[in-house]
């Protein structure tokens, strides 16, 4: 697949669009889709909107939130293929936020593939019927003898018309009824399963790409804003007469909390995120406003405050784990017999990972613009932000100023990373204080250290692990005792066992139990939420037990996966053992599972299934005496369903594990008394390119439906690169980060 | 307040600055040249990475009245309407995920592959080192690279562009 765009006469295209040209206007009523694609998800009413120049230029609306997932590419594509269209007259663009055409604007969970798949089909599917009414009329023809291809309508004869050249009474044709679609034959595809380059390549790699931190509004101010280093602390006084005299400082004032910034109508962000208090600061540019920042010196008021303390954490849920107990989620009633059996074997493992934060290369950031309405005019508010659920800001706007929807503008910007992040709004809400104050627009910028100190984390935790092993080498019993964190009691996002976990559905000899304990830190998801945790102490520990047992890992990871069968049949996010089984024989022959290598190498295994993904991973890992660690190849194998961009898909996977990597390499983040102690970079590292491994990426294009995969691909990493670990030194690892252990990845 | 005359991509601009103000604020909120991003303000992620008298610097730690000479930016590298051989590599690799990192990535490697044309992997995890991707584009970068460093080879004014993703 060739991209022809790349010109700079393409920038100026782009731009010109706005105007001019006909509008396809597609009402399709569209059934609500799958019900629960993963974690974030929300059912919804599609309308979209395909746009033909008459030159010949087809305009598609992108209504997703793009933040690296690459979705702003890959539903187009959908709709483009059904089109019959060229990819190369393809211009996308992006929606605006309108709920009454586009329904649900979110991205989040890997749910935006399996839930707008069927829509951006039939939306396609009818624009075609529309051009190919319009050629048959204008051509005189039967419309059975007619097929649309390359942005052309083709009539038997040969004869045909282009999409410009019919855009204009195509627009005119009656709508077709959704029912009445039929769908192109995937091995006609000319666009979907191919490499198509992200659409916005061309303005990224020229520097022209607008992020939400890169926002210019006429009359713009710029602030920065001190939060109590100790969560939920809020500020009494500061030293207002010397901040307000520092260059370039316009003002500067006190915000105090505001609980009505958190409340949701979305169930897993209500209550998540209350406006924070603080010292805002607004100046003239990011500069003075930070330089005047260094100056503050603000008396905060922390009764109430949290008083976290990792180290607590972890006394605590050593103690718990020691006392057992628990609630009981599941009791097979086999667990106890077996482990007083006197000839099998037992193992107990402590497990432990941290908390982590998000760092999005972007901070999180929002450009506000309040204005006061005058004559009887209500109240508005303009926003500019990148957001996975933009929708949820008009929500803020009106919880803590009454400035009801229709008066609320939100520009959603592309974002410099989501990761889950994005989902929760508290820059937003401070944005929107300030500039409601200040009654002019005005750009708050977040530092680095805000965003590591006000993140709302992956949330830490710990497993306490038994299990036993029969004399014939068998799985005999699986205890299993979660020790996770809640809020107010309910467990924070990402913490504790979901219930859908592989202990849970698929082993007949498990007990497995979870505590929790109260907690003041923010928690929320970070990319595949519980997963990419619960994936390390899961498959590490099976992966012990193999060891135990004396057997070879792969093949007791097959045999525990039993017979092929869909645990659910039909429900894609029910884990099918035969897929389980198809990608992890994949993964290990891909890898050449069992070959000599040398002293200090070693190969670790690991599979997980998540976000209607099967997933298996094997890590190549050699370490060197001195305890550096470098992760020589991971090969990976996928079972998504039928890929919709190559490209898109390989990326997400390379970065999964390249994220995965980082994280549980050297990324922890620690409280003392509700203080965040990580500040910046120096002590939150991201890996650099020297440790890239090479990732070598199969999918297997199974005949279920294609779903996301912005996250699925993370979670078997950890336990792929700590098994390996294993195979090459016998060094069990049972904590992250690896760098609190001596390891250090080169 | 000071007046500095500053050089950017090939344009001489005046700015009224403090001057410990860093190069990238002044880039950012006064020239309104957004294409260097924030990412840390301590020299660790490479987001703000520019050229300075053609070597890469870390703006967001350089004082506006310690630049020494011509500025790029990422907005700055194409010339004559031509994509440097990067850029165009950039986009045949489809590289960026997010993209918010991949201004100073390419900035980083235009100064290495003007000093070195044909770097092997070891030099291109050298000069790649300061420059973080958080979305884990790094496969893709060192590719493309090597892609921009063949393009010299056959034809110094080349910015063919002739394949998209992997
Ligand atoms: S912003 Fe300059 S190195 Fe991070
Ligand atoms: S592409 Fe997102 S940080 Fe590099």
């Amino acid at each position: 697949m060739s991209i022809s765009r790349i010109n700079r006469r393409n920038l100026f295209k782009v731009s010109a669009l706005a105007s001019g040209g006909l509008m396809l206007q597609l009402n399709l009523p569209v059934a609500a889709l799958a019900e629960d694609g993963g974690t974030l998800v929300q059912s919804k009413e599609l309308n979209v909107y395909v746009q033909i120049d008459t030159d010949g230029q087809i305009t598609i609306y992108s209504s997703i939130p793009e933040m690296g997932q690459g979705i702003k590419t890959t539903l187009p594509m959908i709709i483009a293929e059904e089109m019959g269209a060229r990819w190369e007259d393809v211009v996308v663009l992006d929606a605006p936020l309108d709920a009454s055409k586009y329904g649900m604007q979110g991205a989040g969970g890997s749910t935006s593939v399996p839930r707008n798949i069927d829509t951006m089909r039939r939306m396609g599917a009818s624009a075609r019927e529309m051009l190919i009414g319009a050629a048959s009329l204008l051509m005189e023809v039967e419309r059975e003898d007619l097929d649309a291809r390359e942005s052309k309508v083709i009539h038997s004869s040969g004869e045909s018309m282009t999409f410009g050249q019919l855009a204009a009474v195509a627009v005119r044709q009656p709508v077709p009824d959704p029912e009445m679609l039929s769908f192109k034959d995937p091995r006609s595809y000319t666009i979907i399963g191919t490499s198509i380059g992200g659409v916005d390549n061309l303005v990224i790699v020229s520097g022209q790409s607008q992020f939400g931190i890169d926002v210019d509004v006429p009359g713009m101010k710029f602030a920065t804003y001190a939060r109590c280093p100790r969560i939920g602390g809020r500020a009494t006084s500061f030293n207002a007469t010397e901040i307000k005299a520092q260059p370039g400082v316009i003002d500067a004032f006190i915000l105090q909390p505001d609980a009505r910034a958190g409340k949701a109508s979305m169930g897993f962000l209500d209550g998540l995120a209350d406006l924070r208090g603080g010292v805002a600061i607004v100046g003239d540019d990011t500069w003075s406003v930070l330089a005047a920042r260094e100056k503050l010196q603000v008396t905060w008021d922390e009764s109430g405050a949290s008083d976290d303390s990792w180290a607590q954490m972890v006394d605590q849920a050593k103690q718990i784990a020691a006392e057992g107990g628990g609630e009981v989620r599941l009791d097979s009633g086999s667990v106890a017999p077996a482990f007083a059996q006197a000839d099998n074997k037992v193992l107990e493992a402590f497990y432990q990972f941290p908390y982590v934060a998000h760092v999005c290369m972007e901070p999180m950031n929002a450009t506000a613009h309040f204005k006061k309405g005058t004559a009887g005019a209500a109240d508005a508010m303009e926003i500019w932000l990148g957001s996975q659920f933009p929708g949820q800001v008009k929500e803020i706007a009106n919880n803590m100023f009454g400035i009801t929807p229709e008066n609320v503008t939100v520009h959603a910007k592309r974002m410099g990373g989501g990761f889950g992040r994005r989902a929760v709004h508290d820059f937003a809400a401070e944005a929107m204080a300030i500039s409601h104050r200040m009654g002019i627009p005005v750009k708050l910028t977040w530092t680095r250290p805000d965003d590591i100190h006000n993140d709302f984390f992956r949330v830490g935790g710990f497993e306490q692990m038994k299990g036993a092993i029969d004399p014939a080498g068998n799985l005999a019993a699986w205890d299993q005792h979660y020790i996770g964190f809640s809020k107010q009691g309910k467990p924070v996002i990402g913490s504790g066992l979901r219930g859908n976990e592989f202990s849970m559905v698929a082993l007949d000899n498990a007990r497995v139990t979870q505590s929790m304990m109260d907690i003041a830190t923010p928690c929320g998801a970070w990319r595949a939420p519980g997963s990419n945790t619960n994936a390390f102490v899961e498959q590490g520990f099976i992966h012990e037990l193999a060891d135990l047992a004396g057997r070879d890992h792969l093949e007791f990871l097959l045999e525990l996966m039993g017979e092929r069968r869909w645990l659910d049949d039909g429900n894609v996010n029910a884990l099918n053992t035969g897929r389980a089984i198809d990608v992890i024989k994949l993964a290990a022959e891909k890898a050449g599972w069992g070959k000599t290598l040398p002293a200090g190498t070693g190969l670790g295994l690991a599979f997980y299934f998540c976000h209607a993904a099967h997933v298996a991973e094997v890590a190549q890992v050699s370490v060197d005496a001195d305890r550096n660690f470098r992760v020589e190849k991971v090969t990976v194998a996928v079972d998504v369903g039928p890929i919709i961009n190559r490209s898109g898909a390989m990326s997400q996977v390379q970065g999964s594990v390249i994220d995965g990597l980082s994280t549980m390499a050297g990324q922890q983040i620690t409280m003392e008394n509700g203080v965040i102690q990580q500040d910046n970079f120096d002590e939150y590292p991201v890996m650099r390119i020297a440790a890239t491994p090479e990732v070598d990426v199969h999918f297997i294009e199974s005949d279920n439906p294609s779903t996301g995969l912005g996250e699925p691909a993370l979670p078997p990493l950890a336990p792929a690169v700590t098994n390996a670990i294993h195979a090459a030194t016998g060094e069990r690892i049972r904590s992250m980060p690896l760098s609190e252990l001596g390891f250090k990845l080169v | 307040m000071s007046k500095f005359v500053l050089m950017v991509n090939g344009e001489k601009v005046e700015v009224e600055a403090q001057p410990e103000m860093p190069l990238l604020w002044v880039l950012r909120d006064k020239l309104k040249l957004t294409g260097s991003k924030y990412g840390c303000g301590i020299a660790q992620c490479g987001a703000c990475t520019v050229h300075v008298n053609g070597s890469p610097m870390r703006s967001c730690v350089l004082p506006v009245s310690a630049v020494s000479g011509p500025v790029t930016t990422i907005e700055g590298l194409a010339q004559g309407g031509e994509l440097h051989p990067l850029q165009s590599a950039w986009i045949q690799h489809d590289v960026a995920q997010c993209g918010y990192c991949q201004a100073g990535q390419i900035m980083s490697a235009a100064a290495l592959l003007a000093n070195n044309r044909n770097p092997d992997d070891d030099d291109i995890d050298q000069a790649m080192a300061g420059n973080y991707c958080r979305c884990g584009t790094y496969i893709r970068v060192r590719q493309a690279i090597h892609t921009a460093a063949a393009y010299y080879d056959a034809d110094t004014s080349s910015t063919k562009v002739t394949g998209a993703g992997q």
